[in-house]
């Protein structure tokens, strides 16, 4: 128990900053996904068959290639990049994003290919009246998506949003290669100062643990409260 | 674009493949019989025997693959008896410690899959072997299993390719399975985009297979013939 006190003597407080940058690289992503998940769920749904193709190349690649191999991408191409892009500036310094963003860029465009998929089934499990009644009504583009589907749509999305918040959450344990200090990089450094891999490494788990149950008992409230009047 | 780069390391990297296949068919292989195995348990009535089940599939599916293979290769190790006993042979080697790990994932998963499809299927069947005095084991065998395995079929599909993702993590325990060789590389190139391309590619290649493959089954023991 001493390894886990708090302050110089325990690994206490570090591994509690580490769980708050594993929840933050996991919320991070999960926006970044849905940004994602936001362009490419209309490509999909599109009628045009070349925008089709482009939203199935997004999910199709991203979910049949590792997370491993997409987080070495960014990782090694991320600054190289940038750079490119700041080249055609006109500004050639190195610049070196830093391993946050990197991270929350690559977990997020994985689990933006899987929200895409989430988004897609919802949006075709709701019934063509609603659209169509909804275009009788005079309500314009706008209103129909934000007021009409969007909210039908939510409650039908959130249990499988559940799963992709899971899978976020624990591919954010891959980050750790990245050299960023969450929750699996920081019992890596403990474990090998301390000569206890054992010991943290189950106390990793642990943490990734409680973070599912806790994270499931509050979406949970919101299933609920979302199907309010089913 | 470093055409030349894609040509030379695409030998290398289908090399590396072999290693991922054989992490991926060894760990699917014992973690079809480790989910069978758990996926009765759960069905069992014994409220201990359930829970432990339950138990098992709770742990491995909330933790990330990477922390069980750290534990299994750096953890394990550390426990002074376990390196007195034959099982240091195994534990020892990376290979076998990430096969262990994988199995351990892919069976929690696969017990998951396999209660639900056992418990889908219409309590009208069994009783209707039962009514023709077909004994209990017979029906498990010849009617239980055979309708779950049609059942699970679409959903062990894409575990099959969740796991052939997985095994990339091998990589992190010194195997030099595809993503490890890919890695590598990059690391030594500094292109990586040539290189995710191709090991990207063989990646999808396989994934196109394995859902090809599945689908071809979905159709051949559909029910409708």
């Amino acid at each position: 128990m001493e390894l886990l006190a708090f302050g110089k003597t325990g690994w206490g407080d570090e591994l509690f900053y580490a769980t708050l940058m594993t929840i933050a690289v996991s919320i991070t992503a999960m926006l970044v996904g849905f940004f994602f998940a936001l362009i490419f769920t209309p490509l999909k749904l599109s009628k045009y068959k070349t925008l089709n193709l482009v939203g199935n190349f997004y999910t199709t690649v991203i979910r049949g290639v590792p997370e491993l191999l997409v987080i070495y991408l960014f990782f090694f191409g991320g600054s190289g990049a940038i750079m490119y892009v700041a080249s055609i500036f006109g500004y050639y310094e190195y610049i070196e994003i830093n391993a946050f963003i990197t991270g929350s860029m690559a977990i997020g465009i994985i689990s933006g290919a899987y929200s895409t998929e989430v988004f897609r089934g919802a949006i075709q499990s709701i019934d063509k009246g609603q659209f169509e009644a909804a275009k009788v009504l005079g309500i314009n583009k706008f209103g129909q998506f934000y007021k009409i589907i969007l909210p039908q749509m939510l409650r039908l999305a959130i249990p499988n949003l559940s799963n992709v918040w899971q899978i976020t959450l624990k591919d954010t344990s891959l980050i750790s290669v990245t050299g960023l200090v969450e929750i699996m990089r920081q019992s890596y450094i403990a474990a090998g100062s301390t000569r206890d891999p054992l010991f943290f490494y189950s106390f990793a788990a642990v943490l990734y643990l409680m973070l599912t149950y806790v994270s499931m008992k509050l979406i949970n409230k919101l299933e609920v409260r979302y199907s309010r009047g089913y | 674009m470093d055409f030349d780069l894609m040509i030379t390391s695409f030998p290398k990297l289908l090399g590396a493949t072999v290693v991922t296949l054989k992490l991926l068919s060894a760990s699917l292989f014992f973690g079809l019989f480790l989910g069978l195995f758990f996926a009765i348990l759960r069905l069992n009535k014994n409220i201990f025997i359930n829970k432990f089940a339950y138990g098992y599939s709770y742990i491995f599916r909330g933790t990330p693959l990477l922390v069980q293979i750290f534990i299994i290769y750096f953890g394990l190790g550390q426990i002074e008896y376990l390196r007195t006993t034959f099982l240091w042979v195994i534990l020892k080697e990376p290979y076998w410690c990430a096969i262990i790990a994988f199995t351990l994932n892919t069976g929690a998963y696969t017990s998951e899959i396999l209660r639900s499809a056992f418990q889908t299927i219409k309590p009208g069947i069994i009783e209707a072997g039962k009514s023709l005095g077909i004994s209990n084991k017979i029906i498990f065998y010849k009617i239980q299993i055979p309708i779950a395995i049609r059942q699970s079929l679409p959903a062990y599909g894409n575990e099959i390719i969740l796991m052939m993702k997985g095994t990339s993590l091998a990589s992190t325990v010194t195997l030099m399975d595809l993503t490890g060789v890919a890695k590598y590389i990059i690391s030594t190139t500094f292109k990586p985009i040539e290189v995710f391309i191709v090991a990207g590619g063989i990646y999808l290649f396989m994934t196109f297979i394995i859902h090809n493959v599945i689908k071809y089954l979905e159709k051949k023991y559909s029910f409708q013939q």
